[in-house]
């Protein structure tokens, strides 16, 4: 219960937190994290079954993940197609290099020490409880991203960002480029994605090459159970409302295991969460413009 | 100082759709100038400013600013020293972010830097500008300009752009969508910093009265080109019965009929 939803809700918290960044922060609909994800994850396999330290691993997953969000950017940018268009592209080419880079559709990370067993191992004399343990380094991990975001919003750059996907048009007006904080958004979207699917890689000890699909809708529809419960217009709460909404996701998904019979209901069920929490909104919107 | 060589601005090239909007237009802006531009809809007024923007490219011709050629260079590039003010009052500031935000991005133009500006002695240095306003903003840098009024966030815009030290401003019906009230202030405040700060401008209007009063110069435009161009003393003695007389000498047709000029 522990794992399966605070857990496991921190760390598609982090998935989240991109997928926020692209659809809120920058309105721009990107669904390369369905590939993204799994890159992440394959990156971070193949680095440690190779032996690479694992900072240098987690820098490299980032990079990865930065460059794909790039790569989104730059179709976007420079052939002038919807985000949708872009990303779907980009999304199909990395399937292709996902395989490359697991040469199997399926690796396993068994009996390979990756950060969550060292930390396991380093807190034995606090607990021995593997999900209690988890959950503290998720805890830190997710407080210490929130922080670094949080700052980054503030600086210069990072209000940039954000009025770029208030007004595009503003932006210009001030002597910036689009095209380049789009790149800076994506990239850094698509790098928290990939590492989200690293995280996910090392707490199932695999990979999977199919890991990815459907994973940007779970993000978005973390983002908006958390637009729902908490109201605010100060970054910092919008970034931890998207941990929160996430969390309750998983709870929800939880809590309806026993309605998912297939391991694939939860698509069709997510789905349909994502239809009601929009009829929500509508119907709240609707109302207050009423009252 | 801002310099237009036979401009010509086609849409739908090669099409049935072709037109033809701005035709040949040739132009020498003065350092200094306060020029108001009139002309009834679709004359090509808002073309010209994109062209002049770098919003769109041209079809063919030259745009020089302080005799360099910028007829290439990227809108965002002459945005750092060309300030533009559209219709829409929302085109001016994010919506969504805060006064004072909305004054950090605006408070310098180029690309933004990885650092935290914003602090108190900014903020103090934002209250003092907002203060010029007259509006009470100094008081609400922590709301979403959102919440503003379209008169509030078009004088915000006005002043932000005022302060970037612009070389030239193009001010595109920018009291248009406002109120009355609210478009005479901005009007004011316009007319006010463009004489403070010795600006270059040029400002479009559908008032002909407010064409005649403010400013240095003149320009009529019609069906793609300029066909009035009018300064100093003989801009001054104008009345709007002389300006439709002169439309009607000139294009032989019945400007009266025009509402959108006398609107
Ligand atoms: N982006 C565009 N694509 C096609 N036609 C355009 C475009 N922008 C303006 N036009 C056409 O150019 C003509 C002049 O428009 P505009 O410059 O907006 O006129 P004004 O500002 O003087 O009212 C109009 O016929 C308009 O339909
Ligand atoms: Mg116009």
């Amino acid at each position: 219960m522990i794992e399966g939803i605070l857990v496991e809700g921190l760390i598609y918290g982090i998935l989240a937190l991109g997928v926020f960044i692209t659809f809120r922060i920058l309105d721009f609909p990107d669904l390369t994290v369905d590939g993204s994800f799994p890159l992440g994850a394959a990156v971070m396999v193949k680095c440690l079954l190779t032996g690479i330290p694992l900072w240098i691993s987690f820098i490299i997953v980032f990079i990865c993940g930065g460059i794909a969000g790039s790569i989104t950017a730059i179709i976007h940018n420079k052939l002038k197609v919807p985000s949708l268009l872009a990303s779907i592209l980009t999304m199909l080419m990395l399937y292709s290099i996902n395989m490359r880079i697991l040469k199997a559709p399926f690796v396993s990370l068994n009996k390979i020490s990756t950060l969550l067993t060292k930390f396991s191992t380093l807190i034995t004399p606090v607990t021995t409880d593997r999900a209690v343990s988890y959950l503290l380094i998720f805890i830190l991990i997710v407080t210490v991203l929130i922080i670094i975001l949080n700052n980054f919003f503030h600086t210069d750059l990072g209000l940039a960002l954000g009025a770029l996907g208030d007004n595009e048009q503003m932006i210009i007006s001030q002597g910036m480029n689009p095209e380049h904080l789009k790149i800076i958004g994506l990239a850094l979207s698509n790098g928290l994605v990939a590492i989200a699917g690293s995280f996910i890689a090392q707490y199932q000890k695999f990979s999977d090459i199919n890991m990815g699909i459907g994973v940007v809708i779970i993000g978005l529809a973390s983002v908006m159970i958390g637009e729902l419960v908490v109201k605010s217009n100060k970054i910092i709460f919008l970034l931890s409302r998207v941990i929160l909404g996430a969390i309750i996701y998983r709870g929800i998904l939880f809590l309806s295991r026993p309605l998912l019979i297939y391991p694939t209901d939860h698509k069709l069920f997510t789905g349909i969460l994502i239809i009601i929490i929009l009829a929500v909104t509508a119907l709240k919107k609707k109302g207050s413009s009423n009252g | 100082m801002v310099k237009l060589k036979n401009i010509n601005k086609i849409f739908n090239i090669n099409t049935i759709n072709e037109n033809h909007v701005l035709k040949n237009i040739n132009l020498e802006v003065n350092k200094g100038d306060f020029i108001t531009i009139i002309g009834s809809n679709g004359a090509g007024k808002s073309t010209l400013f994109n062209a002049i923007s770098g919003n769109q490219p041209l079809t063919s011709g030259e745009i020089f600013l302080n005799s360099n050629n910028i007829t290439f260079v990227k809108e965002h590039l002459r945005s750092k020293y060309i300030g533009r003010i559209f219709q829409n009052p929302l085109l001016g500031t994010a919506g969504k972010m805060t006064l004072e935000d909305n004054m950090i991005i605006t408070r310098s133009k180029g690309f933004k830097k990885l650092k935290i500006s914003l602090n108190n002695k900014i903020r103090n240095e934002f209250k003092e500008k907002l203060k010029i306003l007259d509006m009470d903003l100094e008081n609400r840098l922590k709301d979403n300009v959102g919440q503003f009024s379209g008169g509030q966030r078009q004088a915000l815009t006005l002043l932000m752009m005022v302060l970037s030290n612009p070389e030239l401003v193009l001010l595109d019906e920018h009291t248009a969508a406002l109120d009355p009230r609210n478009a005479q202030k901005v009007l004011d405040l316009t007319a006010k910093f463009i004489d403070e700060y010795s600006l270059t401008a040029m400002m479009i209007t559908h008032n002909m009265e407010h064409a005649i009063k403010y400013g240095n110069r003149l320009l009529m435009m019609d069906k793609g080109e300029i066909i009035l161009d009018i300064s100093g003393q003989e801009k001054s003695n104008l009345t709007v019965e002389e300006l439709i007389q002169k439309f009607h000498d000139i294009r032989s047709e019945n400007f009266i009929n025009d509402e959108t000029l006398l609107s």
